[in-house]
């Protein structure tokens, strides 16, 4: 027998106003208690340390009450990502852990709450943070007193490299014989290529290995920043530090023409094989592998390689980025945390700033993986000892310089990107015309900017 | 007042309903107005996510807009962005890529497209299986793509450099297919012509179905050899389909940027930039907002030129 159709249809019709009535319902009674709890995103990238701050922020959420909820984003786009949000004033990240270079945009641009009053009600002061943090990640413009970030991260390029293979004696005594020296850390760029020469196609362990592995990354920031360690060394500057933004003679010194060429040497006699836009991740697997002695990586990712069960442990070691014939620097990384100018809830976010910046907060960021700024914590009597690679990031610390932080800084980084990239794995043209094209190149990035850029 | 109803009142009215309009006597609209009430949404949609984006576009190209530098007013700048880039040689150089690109991989794939077309349409056992393996490729996503030939790729844990290495004997982890200047450019090549052959294919497979088996048995009859047959039937016959896939192919090679920027990331140096790439860091890396407008608009143009013309030449074509 056929059913009634009228009635099939009411029975539905029945059934899908009672879902209906019982979303509705469901909504009403959780709406109103999901409004009432507080939560705070926190944009960054997703890295080792990233993971040490889920860790900390537990218990800020013990503390307050407020929840916490992240955004991380790989490396490689991070900056295309949250300069995209910063830009489009999207409302997605309540605090940012923004890069060092975006500091100038970020206040020219408003995207950032300057924090002076801030720090002056809550009694925080940047005398109580590393110069060069407070120089890198708060203040613009740079050596003036306005501050847009709290330190959260400290960084810069340091080494490791493979203590287990430097100490074994047969090693040892075959590069004493050759080189007439204790095979140790490198002090100097001249030999850290030697040692590099040394281990390149050696067999260890029944195993080719190569002899270091540097960035040569070229879509985001990967080789200006491993190119940066080696130009400033051999004394590279960014601009003539009597007349801000003349470039010519500085940037393309016959000093930095030597250094950038120092740098393709190294690339091209020392690295393993197919490691042509190489970076950050690159370079923890050719050294967890096993398959080089000395890797150039952010101090950020030495407690993971430390904790390693393969490599770490007394099978590796640290030391600073090595000395050049002008100087000894190292090429600052790094983040400061902001409040985000279209946010919601700047008061939440800023009472967890408040709450970061306190020492023993500070403290435990640094047990946890976390690199503190806080000079209590980093000048404190047992800090060299509390980690195997400490006594290095201090001494880092304190010799960094950065890339440019102007607000046209992502022109000026790709362009060195591209003009680096072209000349040291490309083998196109010369070092000197790399370098003049770059000061072509930002010359005219500046001059869009409104700057007077002196040609001498 | 007597209603005077006329007798054939009641047949009349079963014609006016037999005409019945709901629309007229509801709505009062006429077909046209219909028409045009089905079609609005659709037009008001393409305005607003087509058009009104496009002229948006072609006026921020004549501006001096940088999103990373929004403090600063916006000018008016004429042609100074239209200038610059075409007095860019990098651009230039950018631009010889991208046509070396499209041309090798075009032309590659028209190639074994239409020699796999030709092989799968003799309709031997098992050939609707091998037409799905064959289509396999295209199904896939091009980040996929990048990201597992660039595995293969690998020097040292890469089965490319191995099974090279193992048929020539060059030591696998002495040579890098993506970054190596003289391999580079052959290697984004290699990865899209086994992604979009199959497409090739596929049209080329259509045309050659559409070609009556009689004109076959009459040449057969006049004792053409295969060879002729290939050239005077088959070939000519097939000749609109092959040029459509190339027009399909150049035009989607000409925006190529995932796959690419996956394998190369433009890389090493600049040798595999496409003009894409070099748009995609000028609008969302650099946030040179008007220059880009700028680019994108002659790269439209020029793509838009192309094709028409290439169309016109096709429709000559199909005509004889």
């Amino acid at each position: 027998m056929r059913k009634s159709t009228t009635g099939i249809w009411s029975k539905w019709a029945g059934g899908a106003l009672a879902l209906f009535s019982g979303i509705a319902l469901a909504a009403s009674i959780t709406g109103p208690a999901a409004a009432q709890s507080k939560q705070l995103t926190l944009c960054w990238a997703a890295w080792d340390p990233a993971n040490a701050l889920v860790e900390l922020g537990k218990d800020f959420t013990q503390e307050t009450g407020i929840e916490m909820k992240y955004e991380f984003v790989p490396w490689t786009s991070y900056a295309d990502r949250f300069l995209n949000e910063l830009n489009s004033h999207g409302k997605l990240c309540d605090l940012i852990i923004g890069d060092s270079q975006w500091i100038g945009g970020a206040a020219e641009n408003h995207w950032y709450v300057k924090l002076n009053d801030f720090f002056a009600k809550e009694h925080i002061t940047m005398d109580d943070f590393v110069p060069a943090t407070v120089l890198g990640y708060s203040e613009w413009p740079k050596n003036t007193p306005n501050y847009w970030a709290l330190p959260a991260m400290a960084d810069a390029v340091g080494w490791t490299y493979r203590k287990d293979w430097f100490s074994r004696p047969e090693i040892q005594a075959e590069f004493k014989k050759k080189y007439g020296r204790d095979l140790a850390p490198p002090k100097t760029y001249d030999e850290l290529k030697q040692i590099a020469e040394f281990f390149q196609g050696r067999e260890i362990d029944g195993k080719k290995v190569y002899g270091a592995y540097i960035f040569t990354e070229r879509g985001s920031e990967g080789i200006t920043m491993g190119v940066t360690n080696v130009l400033y060394n051999f004394g590279f500057e960014y601009d003539n530090p009597k007349k801000p933004y003349q470039m010519q003679g500085f940037v393309n010194s016959p000093d930095a023409v030597k250094g950038l060429e120092f740098y393709k040497e190294l690339y091209k006699c020392c690295t393993a094989p197919g490691l042509t836009n190489a970076y950050m991740q690159e370079g923890l697997d050719a050294f967890k592998s096993g398959q080089v002695a000395m890797q150039m990586n952010w101090f950020a990712f030495f407690p993971g390689l430390y904790k390693d069960p393969n490599v770490g442990g007394d099978k590796i070691g640290f030391f600073v980025n090595p000395a050049g014939p002008k100087g000894h620097f190292t090429q600052l990384g790094g983040q400061g945390i902001s409040v985000v100018a279209t946010s919601d809830h700047q008061d939440d976010a800023l009472r967890y700033i408040k709450w970061f910046a306190q020492p023993a907060v500070q403290q435990k960021w640094w047990e946890i993986g976390g690199y503190s700024a806080l000079k209590a914590v980093v000048d404190a009597p047992g800090f060299k000892k509390s980690a195997p690679f400490a006594p290095q990031f201090l001494e880092s610390m304190a010799i960094v310089k950065d890339f440019w932080a102007e607000p046209s800084y992502a022109q000026l980084l790709l362009d060195m990107q591209k003009r680096v990239h072209d000349y040291v794995v490309a083998d196109k043209g010369t070092a000197q015309q790399a370098l003049d094209l770059l000061v072509k190149d930002w010359t005219k990035v500046f001059k869009e900017q409104g700057k007077t850029v002196a040609s001498q | 007042m007597t209603a005077i109803i006329h007798p054939d009142a009641g047949t009349d009215r079963v014609g006016e309903q037999a005409r019945y309009n709901p629309a007229r006597r509801v709505r009062g609209l006429s077909d046209r107005s219909i028409a045009w009430l089905f079609v609005a949404p659709t037009i008001a949609l393409l305005l607003a996510i087509n058009i009104f984006p496009l002229i948006w576009m072609i006026r921020l190209s004549f501006t001096s807009l940088n999103l990373s530098m929004s403090y600063l007013p916006m000018r008016f700048v004429g042609w100074d962005n239209y200038s610059d880039i075409l007095t860019d040689e990098d651009v230039w150089a950018r631009l010889q890529t991208t046509a070396s690109f499209v041309i090798c991989s075009v032309a590659l794939q028209v190639v074994i497209g239409f020699g796999l077309a030709l092989l799968i349409n003799r309709q031997f056992r098992t050939h609707s299986f091998w037409t799905t393996i064959i289509l396999l490729p295209m199904m896939l996503s091009p980040a996929v793509v990048g990201n597992f030939w660039t595995l293969l790729f690998q020097p040292q844990i890469g089965p490319f450099n191995y099974v090279v290495g193992l048929l020539t004997g060059i030591p696998p982890s002495s040579f890098s297919m993506t970054g190596e200047v003289a391999l580079a450019p052959w290697t984004i090549v290699l990865v899209d012509t086994w992604m979009w052959s199959p497409y090739v294919m596929l049209i080329c497979l259509a045309g050659l179905r559409s070609i009556p088996d009689y004109i076959y048995e009459a040449a057969e009859v006049d004792r053409a050899s295969s060879l002729r047959q290939f050239w005077s039937i088959t070939l000519p016959m097939v000749m609109p389909f092959l040029m459509l896939a190339v027009l399909f192919r150049a035009i989607e090679n000409f925006k190529m940027f995932d796959m690419v920027n996956l394998l190369t990331s433009g890389g090493p140096g600049s040798t595999t930039e496409l003009v894409s790439i070099t748009l995609k860091r000028a609008a969302f890396e650099k946030w040179r907002t008007g220059y880009s407008s700028a680019l994108a608009i002659i790269l439209f143009v020029t793509v838009f030129g192309a094709a028409n013309i290439y169309v016109k030449v096709l429709n000559r074509v199909k005509q004889r």
